[in-house]
């Protein structure tokens, strides 16, 4: 009897699969009859991969649909009925992508419900996943979204580098990276007498400065940053040229110049004395210490994100200890973009929250105050550096935004590829060994040599600059 | 009279060797419970040997986090390493019962290639292992996990011995004349007396299996499916997870507590069988 | 007579049903990955990025040029940290097993002890690498602990040396181990007969050398067991050093074993590298088990002339 009400479930489960499958069918069809992408039905399940829980609390924060998310973070349900489901992994040594990049190899054959409707890439890989040819992010235009009507008030920069080698924007960024000095003020009022942002500004405003205020910190036993990693990026960030070409059959890495710069003046600074030459890198435990309380360490160089996401939950003591003020150098660090994903079967609600992160004043005004984020905008960043009410008590009350919005000004970035990522990972670590005693300068280089040609296979010469 | 002093000086050292040594194993897991009650702004504050109160705020955030679904993951372990304990036991004896009763032609190639194939690490065929997987449709289960611990040569080679010394041959003939059939024998008379050995590898399997990272990072990929030593390596690499501590230490407690409580109930039963195993001749 | 006979021969056939489950899948998932595994180490075979490349033949290409690249380093580096926990840990379980095998020798709390060396077993690799490197991490519990008693004024910088990084792994193989060895080896004691040890001390002979001269000799089919084992084992190793290090084998790769080699590969969809790997795997746990199965049938034959020796006399 039992087993008889089973096969007869199974044979109703069948018929009911065929049925879809074949309405399924006719649907896409027609769709594709239409040649645009697949328009009308909109699935109930929208699949969105990301590195961690940022874009969460963003789309939480604004998408007007939102209704609750599952106690366990990972489904956030819609007031339509649909369904956000997180798939995260982490970003370090290259897990997000390699998970992202089996999803999308299998995005054809998945089950509509399985399909990646929405994904993020940041600054380090982005081309690569803008690139026209592989074609997974879908162009804006192709969702409904006018880029110069719609996204009209964005930086510039931020939508050169979501655009593929024909200009199509295939990507849209809510956050701006712009890196200001982040400083200790009970330090700065010993070593320096005064905790001013203006003044702190005038000590620190180029590296030659820098480096005298390094040993004033020094002498009373202070550490200026961290460590050699996070100056990194005010380098890695102004190379002249990418990181990889590719020419016909050869996959070109040349070094730049500016990495090599990074290299020695890391070493001087960890010699004298200005670096914790126990702290190895960023993201970790030591790093995080090095942040709190107790810490000899004087400063970072913090974009935005970095003031709320990391230095925030690592400061154990009272609020209002930090300041900001410009450092020695614009750069960007990071960066998270968003894009609609080739076959997905909710473009309509992709464009929904693309449009309410990044194309709506008045939600990126409400992220920037409530979360302190360097928004995207450029209207709603002129004002908040002109609101002199404005002010955040974890800054002790200082406007950020006075400092970042003419950073954000002077940030240009034309030399991306898609091999960042592991060339930015991995030089650091090559040569923390370099830095920290372990190995020669040349033996440096030849691990760096073999650690990317592990990672990248495809990479044919790698040119170091002569010196 | 002689030959009480020395037995002093041996006993003294012994008690402190063995005083060290417990303490090296258990001063790890004292820190790692203290660390899990407290919060990331104590863990920054540096170390301290006593526990602090927020325990349960940390496991609570643990058991609430979707990203690192640590209790499911324990179910996923826990199924992974039961089956495998009961079928690579099972059929290890099965495969030393069986060459080491039957005479047939072919049993000295077998045993010959088993031996041969005792030393090769499951890495090595990593790469057609997932092939294959994929083609079977077996990605992303807990199946590749399971089945092929039926052919474990280390587990075999351990019953093969333990046959050796503790089954007499007669016994198997006996039960023939008694009209016993072959696997009746097996399952009825070989099993029970086989019970230390098998207890013995059971767990030496189930902790092989709960441990396991290789394979099982190379075949899921959903969260549902991952099993604990996924989890914590994901974990590791997880930058943003070090902005609570508490967390991190809170969820490798997770991880390595259920078992440790299993361990403690069996201990008695475990050391026993191993004795047991021993003082066979 | 005939019949008897007949039933004869069908029972050897038998088995052949019992050895039947293993190799079926052993051929299933072990046999045939393995030829798929070195068919792809001839053809340059990866993925980059999103885009597939190959599968092209190139013979012996990748295993030249495995050849030319660090493969024999990190062979040292695995053998050497296998060492770092293998010496300790069978010497210290051998130890122990006579320790709490010797009925004169009265340990306190032996049932306790037993207990807890076993533990530290039953913590996965993962885990335990990623609480050491909680914990020795310069701001870590342990340099906290060492710098208030005095005896550090710096931090300890464990992860940042190559001694250091080596040591961490050689202490963490050990104490994942030394119990398990001890009981096993502690069970092998406990299964020689007690009138020899009777015999031994009536004739006076010292601990020591009851130990060498009797325990030792009778429990060597046991220590081979424990030798392929940790050895199997030891080639394998790839948790702990991987977490411990994140996958670099830092500093300057002198903690990189094979097998994280290989992962590094497998991660980076490069097949053919793979697959060459893995031939060279082979053959290296091939040539360790050609030596092993020697030492054992050594044994073997050595032990069955002693005992015709003895029965002749």
């Amino acid at each position: 009897m039992r087993k008889k009400v089973f096969s007869l479930l199974l044979t109703a489960l069948m018929l009911t699969s065929l049925l879809a499958a074949c309405g399924g069918s006719s649907g896409s069809s027609a769709a594709s009859g239409g040649g645009e992408a697949v328009a009308g039905e909109e699935g109930k399940i929208i699949n969105i991969y990301s590195w961690n829980d940022e874009f969460k609390t963003r789309v939480e924060a604004v998408y007007d649909k939102i209704d609750h998310t599952s106690d366990d973070g990972t489904i956030t349900y819609l007031t339509d009925g649909c369904e956000i489901h997180w798939v995260i992994n982490p970003n370090t040594d290259g897990v997000y992508q390699q998970k992202l990049d089996e999803a999308l190899l299998r995005q054809d054959s998945a089950a509509t419900d399985d399909k990646v409707d929405l994904f993020l890439s940041e600054t380090d890989y982005v081309v690569k996943y803008t690139d026209k040819d592989i074609n997974v992010a879908m162009p804006l235009t192709d969702l409904g979204i006018d880029p110069d009507k719609d996204l009209a008030d964005q930086y510039e920069y931020t939508k050169v580098v979501a655009s593929d080698a024909d200009g199509v924007q295939r990507g849209s960024t809510w956050q701006g990276c712009p890196c200001l000095l982040v400083y200790r003020r009970d330090i700065a009022k010993e070593v320096f007498g005064t905790d001013d942002p203006e003044e702190i500004g005038a000590i620190v405003s180029d590296w030659g400065k820098m480096k005298d205020a390094a040993q004033q910190l020094k002498d009373k036993g202070y550490y200026t940053f961290a460590s050699y990693a996070d100056t990194f990026r005010s380098y890695g960030n102004s190379i002249s040229e990418p990181w990889v070409t590719v020419d016909g059959p050869d996959v070109i890495m040349k070094i730049d110049p500016r990495i090599m710069e990074w290299i020695s003046d890391s070493k001087e600074w960890l010699d004298a004395g200005y670096l914790d030459k126990t702290i190895k890198g960023q993201w970790n435990d030591d790093w995080n210490k090095s942040m709190g309380s107790k810490s000899k360490v004087f400063a970072f160089l913090f974009p935005a994100w970095g003031i709320d996401f990391v230095l925030t939950p690592n400061w154990d003591g009272e609020p209002g200890s930090w300041g900001v003020t410009t450092g020695p150098q614009d750069f960007n660090w990071g960066g998270s973009f968003i894009h609609g994903c080739t076959g997905t079967d909710n473009p309509e609600h992709v464009k929904e929250i693309i449009l309410a992160l990044t194309g709506n004043a008045d939600n990126m005004e409400k992220i920037t105050s409530t979360y302190t984020e360097f928004s995207n905008n450029t209207v709603v960043m002129k004002k908040f550096a002109e609101d002199d009410s404005f002010g955040t008590e974890f800054l002790g009350g200082e406007n950020p935004f006075k400092y970042f919005a003419p950073a954000a000004e002077g940030i240009e970035m034309t030399t991306l590829s898609p091999y960042d990522q592991g060339c930015v990972e991995i030089i650091q670590q090559s040569f923390n060994d370099y830095l920290q005693g372990q190995v020669s300068f040349d033996q440096a280089k030849n691990n760096f040599e073999t650690a990317i040609k592990e990672r990248y296979p495809d990479i044919t010469q790698i040119i170091w600059p002569e010196n | 009279m002689k030959e009480h002093k020395p037995i002093n000086v041996r006993s003294i050292v012994a008690h402190t060797v063995l005083i060290i040594l417990a303490f090296l194993c258990l001063f790890f897991f004292y820190i790692l419970i203290i660390n899990s009650t407290r919060s990331h702004a104590e863990l920054q504050k540096g170390f301290s040997a006593l526990p602090s109160t927020h325990f349960l705020e940390n496991f609570m955030s643990v058991a609430n986090d979707g990203t690192f679904p640590m209790l499911r993951g324990i179910l996923n372990s826990l199924i992974v390493s039961s089956c495998c304990a009961a079928i690579c036991t099972y059929f290890s004896a099965l495969t030393a019962y069986g060459l080491y009763v039957y005479q047939f032609k072919l049993r000295n190639a077998a045993f010959t290639f088993i031996m041969m194939i005792l030393v090769m690490p499951t890495q090595v065929t990593a790469m057609g292992f997932l092939r294959l997987i994929t083609k079977m449709g077996m990605y992303d289960t807990l199946l590749p996990m399971i089945i092929p611990s039926i052919a474990s040569p280390a587990v075999f080679y351990f019953m093969y011995s333990y046959l050796q010394s503790s089954l007499p041959l007669a016994l198997v003939e006996a039960a023939r004349i008694d009209g016993s059939g072959e696997f009746r024998t097996f399952n009825s008379i070989v099993l029970p007396i086989m019970k230390p050995a098998i207890a013995v590898q059971a767990i030496f399997v189930f902790v092989g299996s709960w441990n396991n990272y290789f394979i099982p990072a190379l075949v899921l990929q959903s969260k549902n499916k991952m099993t604990v030593p996924i989890l914590i390596a994901t974990l590791r690499g997880a930058d943003y997870m070090n902005f609570n501590m508490g967390k991190v230490y809170m969820m490798i407690t997770v991880a390595i507590v259920p078992i440790i409580i299993i361990y403690l109930f069996l201990s008695k039963f475990i050391i026993a069988g191993v004795a047991l195993g021993g003082v066979k001749e | 007579m005939d019949a008897k006979r007949a039933k004869r021969v069908d029972y050897s056939k038998f088995g052949y049903f019992f050895i039947l489950p293993f190799f079926v899948t052993f051929f299933v998932f072990s046999f045939i990955p393995l030829v798929d595994t070195i068919r792809y180490s001839f053809f340059e075979y990866y993925r980059s990025g999103l885009k597939e490349v190959g599968p092209n033949f190139v013979g012996l290409g990748n295993y030249i040029a495995l050849l030319k690249s660090d493969l024999l380093r990190y062979a040292g580096n695995t053998f050497t940290l296998w060492m770092l926990g293998f010496v300790p840990q069978i010497i210290i379980s051998l130890v122990l097993a006579a320790w709490f095998t010797d009925a004169r020798l009265k340990i306190h709390g032996e049932q306790f002890f037993k207990v807890v060396i076993y533990l530290p077993n039953l913590i996965m690799a993962s885990a335990f690498a990623m609480l050491f490197f909680t914990m020795f991490s310069n701001s870590g519990p342990v340099n906290s602990i060492l710098m208030d008693m005095g005896f550090a004024k710096k931090p300890i910088d464990f992860m940042g040396t190559v001694g250091g990084t080596r040591a961490l792994v050689g202490l963490m193989n050990f104490l994942m181990w030394f119990g398990n060895t001890a009981i096993m080896l502690m069970a092998a004691i406990m299964g020689i007969s007690p009138d020899l040890f009777e015999a031994a001390s009536l004739d006076g002979c010292t601990h020591t050398q009851i130990f060498f001269k009797i325990t030792l000799p009778l429990i060597r089919p046991i220590l081979s067991y424990t030798l392929i084992t940790s050895m199997i084992g030891g080639l394998q190793m790839f948790d702990v050093p991987q977490i411990l290090t994140n996958g670099q084998g830092s500093p300057d790769r002198t903690s990189y074993t094979l097998i994280m080699f290989l992962n590094s590969h497998l991660k980076a969809s490069n097949y053919g590298m793979a697959g060459a790997l893995s031939v060279y795997l082979f053959i290296v746990s091939a040539i360790l088990c050609f030596i092993v199965y020697r030492m054992l049938n050594d044994d073997g034959e050595k032990k069955s002339k002693r005992s015709k020796k003895k029965e002749a006399r």
